[in-house]
């Protein structure tokens, strides 16, 4: 146990030093980009003049040289300060706090769905491989994963949306329809139905395939011949002995993955008109809005940091063959 | 003083005569009274989200039609561009046009029940707007003086006439500020900000950032019975074919300026449920053109610019990217605004002209067939620019021009055309109803200004022009402006300074039941006091 101990607390001092250099990293990322927030405001006012475009530098900092506003930035980080919006005129960090839930519960309860959904699918195709169940799911995860996903989106608005009535197509919840307790909670689901769905697809054809592939090179290995010879029942053949052995491709693609789930869903967001990160992050990029992008940016760094140990974690855990080191 | 008074009494009658006459466009079922009913909830869209709602700090178009409910100007503009009362009930103008004296509405309140006066105008129009909002500060700033008479007049003594210095009341060229609250502070990051106070019809309720801006009825309204409307939901939805599809659902019962692709308008048109209208722009009036970086060769030649003009088929254009929606420009003044000259040179579409003007430029052919090489900076708000951005390519690549299209996001559009950094490029600008306001600034001399958008970009400059924009400016007949803006638009539609491509129209989709939406040349941005709903 210590070792796990000595394992976690020296990722985590060197994961400091990663985070600390992608913010740097990212700070003169996004001041490349070319235009700020002021020339932004003015191209949206429709009009404009010299001290227009002035005043606004001053109130954003932006007439300080940049590496004082590097230092700025810097020193604020360190103490865990995301900075100020003035665009929004609000704390980056309730920015990101007020995004948050409703990205956490489109990309989590799409990503478990298709984690499961996704193993299960790819473990019966490759039980059964070559039958027609099996081209089946190939075909569907194939083309799941080849369509672009804002065009899905549209596709079922269209239908369950427009044409059936009988899910909501954008939003959180029905506004101004004032619901409490139980049918708020039913309301709010019901409006995650098809971007869930039409994100969900998408993950899910990625599991699916990688899942069929592993298990077609495990299933036919001496240790699966052996634990068939001693007439073990399949389902324990396939749980225990191939899917253990074939599952770790599938968590690196997943711890991957895991970590990018609180930057959001650009393009879902944006056709469901969902308020979440993905959309900030978009907007923060195309508004110049300096403070906004690098929060997010450093959040999402932290947590890909925090999956990143887990995933390796969870390898040592899931196959006893692999140790953690320091 | 009868002279005065005669003043008084005829701008009060066409006050008036202007409010009989803005009834509601197309709106109303014929033959069929509805009474105006208490009641109901109005969706809107907005897009893109407004950073935030104070209309004196930002005047973005979305921004202007959310907070138009919320604050009010002094006069509003009918659809021939003419004063109507709104928290001014009459005006009068000295002989000499330097002095407006306006006389308030007397119970008119803020929404945290302070009284509005006069003390608030003068607040609005000398300290705070001035600072804060760059068209305000360019017609205040001819204020010699502005003082409060009494609680409910004001008087604004200019140093010279100006011709358009009622125009500039309009809510969101000068919308009026509460003094108690915004009185020595810093006006950008007075917390107030996120809290909204005005005068208007509805008032500040939630805003879920992303999500939607909920307006509520103002039960404590000064005009009697109004509005009607209990809320207001201004929703925000980013992707455009979305937006198509909640008027087709009837998720919302509004749509105005950019948003529904023009190439989704035909479509919507046909739904039973809403009507279009492209009337209650008149104020914004806005001309859409190529512009131009005359420093830069070829560019620099006019002949090769009324090339261009004769090249570009304008009508095609409006029929196949606009899908019919505008009127192809003639000049540099909209001419549904004021002072518009229509005989000017007229470059009809005919590529054999432009190449006969190329030639005669000694722009000679290329053993590639190639005359010259331009880059075209596509303007990136939409789908729809992108595909002129195409056309244009393809219309030049005709008279043997060759175009490079480039492309770039907002800020790097703004950065590179402001700097000079361009060869061309797209723009269209709101006209504010009159040329001193909105037309005079692409084309003078004075306004020749690195690094500020929606300024003289182009280097354009013609001393004669600027004296003609100048004397215009600097009075308040009528005829005598009428002249000397047909001079200057003569000069300019023969000098090409840009290519106008179109007088723009905006598409207005709205649920049939929502009655006097748009009764005025600021339409989609007027306060919906008397907008109602009819119960079926």
């Amino acid at each position: 146990m210590p070792r796990i101990a000595l394992f976690i607390s020296q990722r985590l001092v060197k994961a400091v030093f990663v985070v600390l250099a992608i913010a740097v990293f990212n700070f003169f990322l996004v001041h490349a980009a070319p235009g700020d927030p002021a020339a932004v405001m003015a191209g949206e006012a429709g009009a404009a003049d010299a001290q227009f475009v002035e005043q606004l530098r001053q109130q954003f900092g932006l007439d300080r040289p940049l590496y004082e506003q590097l230092g700025t930035y810097m020193s604020k980080v360190v103490q865990a300060d995301l900075g100020y919006s003035y665009r929004q005129q609000r704390p980056v960090f309730d920015l990101l706090m007020d995004r948050l839930p409703v990205t956490l519960s489109l990309t989590l309860t799409a990503f478990v769905l298709a984690l499961l959904g996704g193993v299960a699918l790819g473990t019966l195709a490759a039980m059964r491989a070559g039958t027609w169940s099996d081209t089946a799911i190939t075909v569907v995860g194939l083309t799941a994963y080849a369509t672009p996903i804002f065009w899905i989106g549209l596709m079922l608005i269209l239908l369950f949306s427009v044409n059936l009535g009988w899910l909501p197509a954008f939003g959180t919840e029905t506004i101004g329809a004032g619901y409490t307790g139980w049918d708020a909670f039913l309301d709010k689901a019901k409006h995650l139905v098809l971007p869930v769905t039409t994100l969900g697809l998408f993950y899910m054809a990625v599991y699916t395939r990688l899942t069929r592939a592993s298990i077609l090179e495990v299933r036919d290995m001496d240790f699966v011949k052996t634990a068939r010879a001693k007439g073990l029942p399949e389902w324990r053949i396939v749980s225990v002995h191939i899917l253990r052995n074939a599952i770790l491709p599938v968590i690196t693609v997943a711890g991957f993955q895991a970590g990018h789930l609180i930057g959001g869903s650009i393009l879902i967001e944006t056709v469901f008109a969902l308020p979440g990160i993905g959309r900030l992050a978009f907007e923060a990029v195309l508004q110049r809005d300096y403070q906004v992008l690098l929060g997010i940016f450093l959040l999402t760094s932290v947590v890909v940091v925090i999956f990143n140990l887990l995933t390796d974690l969870i390898y040592s855990l899931v196959d006893p063959r692999i140790e953690v080191a320091p | 003083m009868s002279n005065r008074l005669r003043h008084f009494r005829q701008s009060l009658t066409a006050a008036a005569l202007a409010a009989a006459l803005a009834a509601p466009v197309a709106l109303s079922v014929p033959g069929v009274a509805v009474a105006q009913e208490r009641g109901g909830t109005m969706n809107i869209i907005v897009q893109p989200e407004p950073p935030i709602l104070v209309l004196g700090l930002n005047q973005q178009a979305p921004t202007q039609t959310v907070a138009g409910k919320i604050y009010q100007g002094l006069l509003t503009f009918g659809f021939d561009l003419t004063p109507q009362p709104e928290l001014a009930e009459s005006w009068e103008v000295s002989p000499d046009g330097k002095v407006y004296t306006f006389k308030l509405v007397k119970n008119a309140k803020w929404h945290d029940g302070k009284p509005f006066t006069a003390h608030d105008v003068v607040f609005s129009t000398s300290k705070f707007l001035i600072e804060a909002h760059p068209r305000a500060r360019a017609t205040f700033s001819k204020c010699e003086k502005i003082e409060a008479l009494d609680d409910h007049t004001v008087r604004f003594t200019l140093k010279e006439p100006f011709g358009p210095f009622l125009q500039s009341f309009e809510v969101s060229s000068a919308p009026m500020i509460p003094k108690h609250i915004y009185e020595g502070t810093d006006y950008k990051t007075n917390p107030a900000n996120a809290t909204p106070i005005g005068t208007g019809p509805f008032k500040f309720k939630e805003w879920v950032k992303g999500s939607y801006i909920h307006l509520v009825r103002n039960d404590e309204y000064w005009k009697a019975g109004k509005p009607y409307l209990d809320d207001i939901y201004f929703r925000v939805i980013p992707d455009a074919a979305s937006r198509a599809v909640a008027v087709e659902q009837g998720t919302v019962q509004q749509t105005q300026f950019n948003d529904i692709e023009t190439f989704d308008v035909p479509r919507l048109k046909g739904l039973p449920n809403v009507e279009m209208t492209t009337k209650g722009y008149e104020f914004f009036a806005p001309l859409s053109w190529i512009e131009i970086n005359t420093r830069n060769k070829p560019l620099d030649d006019k002949r090769f610019r009324q090339a261009m003009m004769h090249a570009i088929d304008r009508k095609f254009i409006r029929d196949k990217i606009w899908f019919g929606l505008g009127r192809p420009a003639t000049g540099p003044v909209n001419s549904v605004t004021r002072f518009h000259e229509p005989n000017v040179r007229k470059y009809d579409y005919d590529p054999k002209k432009a190449e006969a003007l190329l030639e005669e430029a000694g722009f000679k052919k290329g053993a590639d067939g190639t005359r010259a090489k331009v880059r075209l900076l596509v303007m990136p708000y939409g789908e729809t620019w992108t595909r002129l951005g195409e056309y244009v390519k393809q219309a030049m690549k005709r008279v043997g021009v060759d175009v490079t299209l480039e492309t770039t996001d907002a800020a790097g559009w703004v950065n590179r055309v402001s700097n000079w950094d361009y060869d061309l490029s797209f723009n269209f600008v709101y006209q504010y109803g009159d040329p001193a306001l909105g037309v005079t600034r692409t084309y003078v001399s004075e306004n020749i200004r690195k690094g500020v958008m929606f300024s003289n970009t182009m280097g354009y400059s013609n001393p004669e022009v600027d004296k003609l924009f100048a004397q215009a400016a600097q009075t308040n007949k009528d005829e005598e402006r009428q002249q000397l803006y047909s001079a200057a638009q003569k000069i300019l539609v023969e000098d090409v300074p840009v290519a106008w491509l179109l007088e723009m129209e905006f598409p207005t989709f709205l649920d049939k039941r929502f009655k006097n939406a748009v009764t005025t040349a600021i339409g989609v941005n007027e306060s919906y006091d008397s907008v109602y709903m009819v119960k079926k």
